[in-house]
């Protein structure tokens, strides 16, 4: 068996919930590497949309933005920004979307936008982007972040984007018909929402992984469901994918240009 | 009919102190030479318009030109935290900063209420979610025919909008391709628009009947300004320079090397010295 790093597992992990038949939404960062070892091992005709407009687009190297020339480049077609938003993700045409977060509560909630208070914020994060709706519009939700107690915490400050609410159906209270994060895949095991409290539980451990780093590892008393199981070891291909598209993409992000001219 | 001039004439006669100012281009064609114009022109309290605020804005809001933000992502794109912005809310240096935030849908739906003359754009949009608690722009109708209630926020009118374009024709007209972002709605929902552009030719030639043109009639300014888009990048002429959005975690985490670095490359800087990005990775071209 080849030595493979939590990270890898990860992403391995994440990059196999994905199948053909998707229309993805992708989230940059670690979503879109999934996606894209997705499509380059077991689902290479995946849709994947990036929301700059790209509409299955194929890259080579993995975007450092969501609007990188390469996705519009192999992209079946490029829409604007109000089509993509509107008839798109709201138009009810995305499957799947893959998001990721600073943090994340027992419900799959996400907060990217403030750590303390809105208006004296400790740390300003980025903001929601494109999140908000992604979370609400698309038909099942993955997200895919490392598990850390700073990650993964009782309660955020900040709901920028909801998951599973408040628990139990709350989503369906709210009038939404989609289900939400399904899914959590994270370093060291999947998550999955229970199907009546909606309390993510943790239902895969990677291999090597014991449940007492689990536990340690995350901010809430998690959960494990009656049955868990190990989560099969990655393959060597998914492994060569994997770090061929990691090797180009820092390749390719380093070298289109010496970064000393200024601007 | 838009008036082809320099680029520091076109932004003295367009932008003013205290102007509600939107610099569209998502991750493409974001318009750098136009908004150094602006940082060298010494204006100041601006209302910056934007969705996603990257270095550009980092650098308006890092020498003080703005009062507020409308915004819906403040990051730098793949690397992480906007340093300059970041210290204005978190430390109001050089001064605070007001921020109306909103989602991606949101702002885009209210571009378009804005190219379409509309007061107020509506989405099924910002459920559960808790900016609607923070920003009071964001509210809701009721939809007379089903019921169903809404987010509503209000249409986005700047007075003016600034971009950056493939071409133009010597008449004006101007043409956009690739990653379309929302630039065309952004033009035509503000009361003047300057678009610089890599190339101004005799025929702009369309290279579809359905292409994204926005004709001399509804464009204010044009400066010619080759390179103008970097280190973001303008389809089919030169890549997108990420090695330097790299470098910007650096540059911008100090406010020493900030300051030395808007002096030099900037204040010190003139429209022309964009020319060089062009040249440079053209071979790259898409």
């Amino acid at each position: 068996m080849t030595e493979f790093t939590p990270n890898e597992m990860m992403t391995i992990a994440a990059a196999r919930e994905l199948s053909n038949d998707d229309v993805c939404f992708v989230g940059i960062g670690a979503p879109s590497a999934a996606c894209n070892v997705a499509r380059l091992t077991h689902a290479p005709d995946i849709t994947l949309i990036y929301e700059s407009g790209t509409v299955g687009t194929k890259p080579d190297v993995l975007p450092l933005s969501i609007g990188d020339g390469e996705l519009c480049d192999t992209a079946l077609f490029t829409v604007s920004v109000p089509e993509m938003f509107r008839y798109w993700l709201q138009g009810g045409r995305i499957t799947t979307g893959f998001l990721g977060g600073a943090q994340i509560d027992k419900f799959a909630n996400l907060n990217t936008t403030v750590v303390g208070p809105y208006d004296r914020p400790k740390v300003r994060l980025p903001g929601g982007g494109g999140a908000p709706e992604i979370a609400s519009n698309c038909g099942r939700i993955f997200i895919t972040m490392a598990l850390t107690k700073r990650g993964f915490v009782e309660t955020l400050p900040f709901v920028t984007s909801m998951g599973q609410g408040e628990g139990g159906n709350h989503r369906e209270r709210l009038g939404l018909t989609t289900k939400g994060p399904t899914r959590v895949i994270t370093d060291l095991c999947i998550l999955e929402p229970d199907p009546e409290t909606k309390e993510l539980t943790v239902v895969s451990v990677h291999p090597g992984v014991s449940r007492e780093q689990i536990i340690a590892n995350c901010g809430w008393p998690i959960k494990f469901a009656a049955s868990v199981i190990e989560t099969p070891v990655p393959t060597e291909t998914e492994l060569a994918v994997l770090r061929d598209i990691n090797a180009r993409t820092k390749k390719a992000h380093e070298g289109a240009g010496t970064g000393k001219e200024a601007a | 009919m838009a008036r082809i001039q320099p680029l520091a004439e076109a932004v003295a006669d367009n932008v003013r102190d205290g102007d509600a100012v939107s610099m569209e281009g998502f991750t493409h064609l974001i318009p750098y030479a136009a908004g150094h114009e602006v940082i060298r022109q010494g204006r100041k309290d601006l209302f910056l318009i934007r969705m996603t605020p990257d270095i550009l804005y980092d650098q308006l809001i890092g020498v003080g030109a703005a009062r507020a933000m409308k915004f819906s992502w403040g990051g730098n794109p793949g690397v992480g935290s906007l340093h300059r912005f970041r210290d204005a809310v978190e430390n109001q240096w050089p001064r605070p900063l007001e921020i109306e935030e909103h989602s991606h849908a949101a702002m885009a739906n209210a571009y378009e209420a804005g190219a379409a003359n509309l007061p107020f754009a509506m989405l099924r949009g910002y459920i559960g979610a808790d900016l609607p608690k923070v920003n009071p722009n964001i509210k809701s109708v009721t939809c007379p025919f089903t019921g169903e209630t809404l987010a509503a926020v209000p249409a986005i009118r700047p007075d003016v909008t600034i971009i950056h374009a493939q071409r133009a024709d010597r008449k004006g007209n101007v043409l956009i391709e690739g990653i379309v972002g929302v630039q065309k709605e952004a033009v035509l929902a503000a009361k003047r628009s300057i678009v610089t552009v890599e190339e101004i030719v005799e025929e702009l030639a369309p290279p579809s009947p359905n292409s994204v043109v926005l004709p001399s009639w509804v464009v204010t300014a044009i400066a010619h300004v080759p390179g103008g888009a970097f280190p973001s990048y303008a389809h089919g002429y030169y890549a997108r320079n990420n090695a330097f959005y790299i470098r910007w975690d650096e540059i911008a985490r100090d406010r020493e090397s900030f300051t030395a670095w808007i002096k030099e490359n900037v204040l010190d800087a003139k429209p022309e010295d964009f020319a060089r990005h062009a040249a440079k990775n053209s071979v790259k071209a898409a």
